[in-house]
């Protein structure tokens, strides 16, 4: 097995070296590159552990939504929408209640967010797949909306330059602290979620109420037999994902992802490459945190990246062929058990 | 009250009503909706929700940019454009129903593998394409608002009547498509009666494959305002497919009118600023989606969806 996956991930690296070589690039250069940019340097793996903290908060939304079978692809919508509504809040105030206030927030809008699709699957029937996916573009426009209005999200200090269309920037005393580790700076939400995940973990394998996600998830109808409502376990765990989602936004908010302010392109892809360390982690909230850290350091190193003369973009394409390479093992060993369960029986 | 008032507020929809351009974009729209949506329900019918539609859009699109302006015809491009979404459609339909990985993560990592490497490819091809030239039908093509969007179209255009044609005929007209649709309904019954359950589950998603490749294709070649490659002229198109499909009930005919209003939204998002109705452009923007969200929400709960959708089928596993 892990023969398999070393070879899967070896293909996956050849196949971007090549992919790298063909389009006139120099591939012995990417990796020491990303190397440096994610831990090498001074300071950066600091940076990596702080990426990290919403790509696992993102991931396990997705991991409890799955759960029970369900398909939100819309952390990057989710995540948008908390960072928004944190920033309406933390914006307008400062201190220390005033954060907190506004994670809880952003985490709450998260959850709404992520509820329309909840509400819209068991009401009128809409795949939670489409609603979820469609939700990220609305709110992608409805985030870029808020910052058109000053009343509502838009700076409203006067040496605004005039062009720009950012939020307000963060009062000093309403910013996440950072811990100093050997000259690296780490955002507090690393551990935050890390205790998050462990909470995630003991509340699907050891309490009552993630036996019933799982039982909803393997056989809905069996599950209502024994009282289980596949509704009201639908709902929250879709907002459960949202709310995680939501958090991490609110999170990379108020540790300073865009200098402390909200910016249009503020979710940066976070919401999708969360939603992949869930995937490629199985499901596994522990093996998630392993995950992230590998995104993180891809994210981080890719920013090294440009001073290679290679496009950014490659970054995106060795990711989605890892996440390949990780998906297929299982797969085939579960194909080669099944051929060779019908050659047994064919033979008898 | 004062009548003008009335009749201030009702010009822009006048406007709208009786603009031509405003219909002939409406149909380019639902048209490269339509080609990814007929393949989609296709792919559906045999009980695959195929979210790599936008996938095949993307490289359908980037495919036929590079090629048509690296050969210069516009023919080519659309092959090659064919080709590429078949290229997606054998990834997904070999992982989802060969090695039986989740449809759902096989579909959306190739989303972003294709964006990605579309996007990567870009930054060296840069493609420049020219719109193919128009095809007027004579005498038709001069009938007032709707002449010139129904018959004054560019050429690859027109190729959306013979794959409606031909999937209309291969889904409810063939033993094919009789064996298709029994496994997106009960595939424990099509495999007992001796049908390859995944086998006609991959095929339905290479001609998926085959009709969005192409509508990527027929995206970049003849829409009038583009010139190369953008993901943005992609914008989730596929998805909007699949919204389609769910509008129609999984039916040919509903699948093409949900097309139709589709492509009314999104040319409506062109066309309110430039005829002076100015609402906020980030609204008008999630027009679309918004619109899609509604109504499938409105419709997908009235229809019944093919009964094995988006289940996969192992055998001895009920």
């Amino acid at each position: 097995m892990v023969c398999l996956y070393a070879l899967f991930i070896g293909i996956a690296l050849i196949a971007s070296a090549v992919l790298v070589w063909a389009t006139g690039g120099d591939w012995r250069a990417v990796l020491p590159a990303l190397i440096n940019g994610s831990i090498a340097k001074p300071g950066r793996w600091g940076q990596t552990l702080t990426e990290a903290a919403p790509l696992l908060l993102v991931a396990l939304g997705a991991i409890v939504a799955t759960r029970m079978n369900l398909v939100n692809i819309g952390q990057e919508g989710q995540l948008l929408i908390g960072a928004a509504s944190a920033a309406m809040i933390a914006t307008r105030g400062s201190g220390i209640f005033i954060l907190i206030f506004s994670i809880l927030i952003g985490a709450l809008g998260g959850a709404i967010w992520s509820s329309v699709a909840a509400v819209l699957k068991y009401w009128r029937k809409v795949p939670e797949v489409v609603s979820t996916l469609l939700m990220v573009f609305i709110a992608t426009q409805l985030t870029g909306f808020l910052l058109t209005k000053k009343s509502l999200l838009l700076d409203r200090s006067a040496d605004r330059p005039n062009k720009t269309q950012t939020s307000g920037q963060l009062a000093a005393n309403t910013r996440l602290p950072y811990i100093h580790i050997f000259g690296n700076d780490i955002s507090i939400a690393v551990p935050i979620s890390v205790c998050i995940a462990l909470i995630v973990v003991f509340l699907l394998n050891r309490t009552i109420w993630g036996f019933k996600l799982d039982m909803v998830g393997m056989n809905a109808r069996v599950a209502q037999r024994f009282g289980v409502s596949e509704r009201s376990a639908g709902i929250i765990a879709l907002a459960i994902g949202g709310a995680l989602a939501g958090l991490a936004g609110s999170f990379m908010f108020t540790s300073g992802t865009a200098n402390y302010r909200y910016t249009p392109g503020f979710a940066n892809n976070v919401g999708w490459e969360g939603l992949l360390v869930a995937l490629v982690s199985r499901n596994q909230p522990l093996v998630a945190v392993v995950i992230a850290l590998v995104f993180a350091g891809l994210r981080t190193g890719s920013s090294f990246l440009a001073s290679t003369g290679i496009q950014r973009e490659i970054v995106d394409v060795v990711r989605a062929l890892l996440v390949l390479a990780l998906l297929l093992p299982p797969a085939y060993v579960f194909l080669r058990g099944n051929l060779h369960r019908d050659k047994n029986k064919g033979g008898k | 009250m004062d009548p003008t008032i009335f009749a201030s507020a009702f010009t822009p929809l006048l406007n709208i009503a009786s603009s031509d351009t405003m219909y002939q974009s409406m149909i380019r729209f639902a048209v490269v909706l339509a080609f990814a949506a007929v393949g989609e329900l296709v792919a559906e019918r045999a009980g695959t929700l195929n979210i790599s539609a936008e996938a095949m859009l993307i490289s359908g699109a980037f495919t036929g940019a590079v090629v048509s302006d690296h050969t210069g015809h516009i023919t080519f491009g659309l092959i090659c454009g064919m080709l590429a979404g078949v290229i997606v459609a054998a990834i997904q339909a070999n992982l989802s129903h060969r090695l039986t990985i989740d449809q759902f993560v096989v579909g959306l990592t190739l989303n972003l593998f294709v964006l990605g490497l579309a996007l990567f490819l870009d930054a060296r091809f840069k493609p420049q394409t020219n719109v193919a030239t128009k095809w007027r039908v004579p005498g038709l093509a001069n009938i007032p608002i709707i002449g010139e969007a129904l018959y004054g179209q560019p050429w690859p255009m027109y190729l959306i009547l013979p794959t409606v044609g031909a999937s209309w005929y291969l889904l409810f007209r063939t033993r094919w498509g009789l064996e298709v649709r029994a496994v997106g309904e009960n595939p424990q019954s099509a495999d007992v009666t001796g049908i390859h359950v995944n086998r006609r589950r991959r095929q339905s998603i290479y001609f998926a494959g085959l009709c969005s490749g192409l509508g990527g294709a027929v995206l970049v070649l003849a829409q009038i305002p583009i010139n190369g490659f953008e993901a943005g002229h992609v914008g989730l198109k596929g998805i909007i497919a699949i919204g389609a499909v769910i509008f129609g009930g999984w039916t040919l005919r509903g699948t093409l009118f949900g097309c139709l209003i589709f492509g009314y939204f999104f040319a409506l998002q062109q066309a309110l600023p430039s005829i002076g109705y100015t609402i906020n452009s980030q609204l008008s923007g999630a027009l679309p989606y918004l619109a899609a969200l509604a109504v499938t929400s409105i419709f997908a709960a009235r229809t019944r969806q093919p009964r094995a959708l988006a289940q996969p089928f192992i055998r001895g596993l009920t």
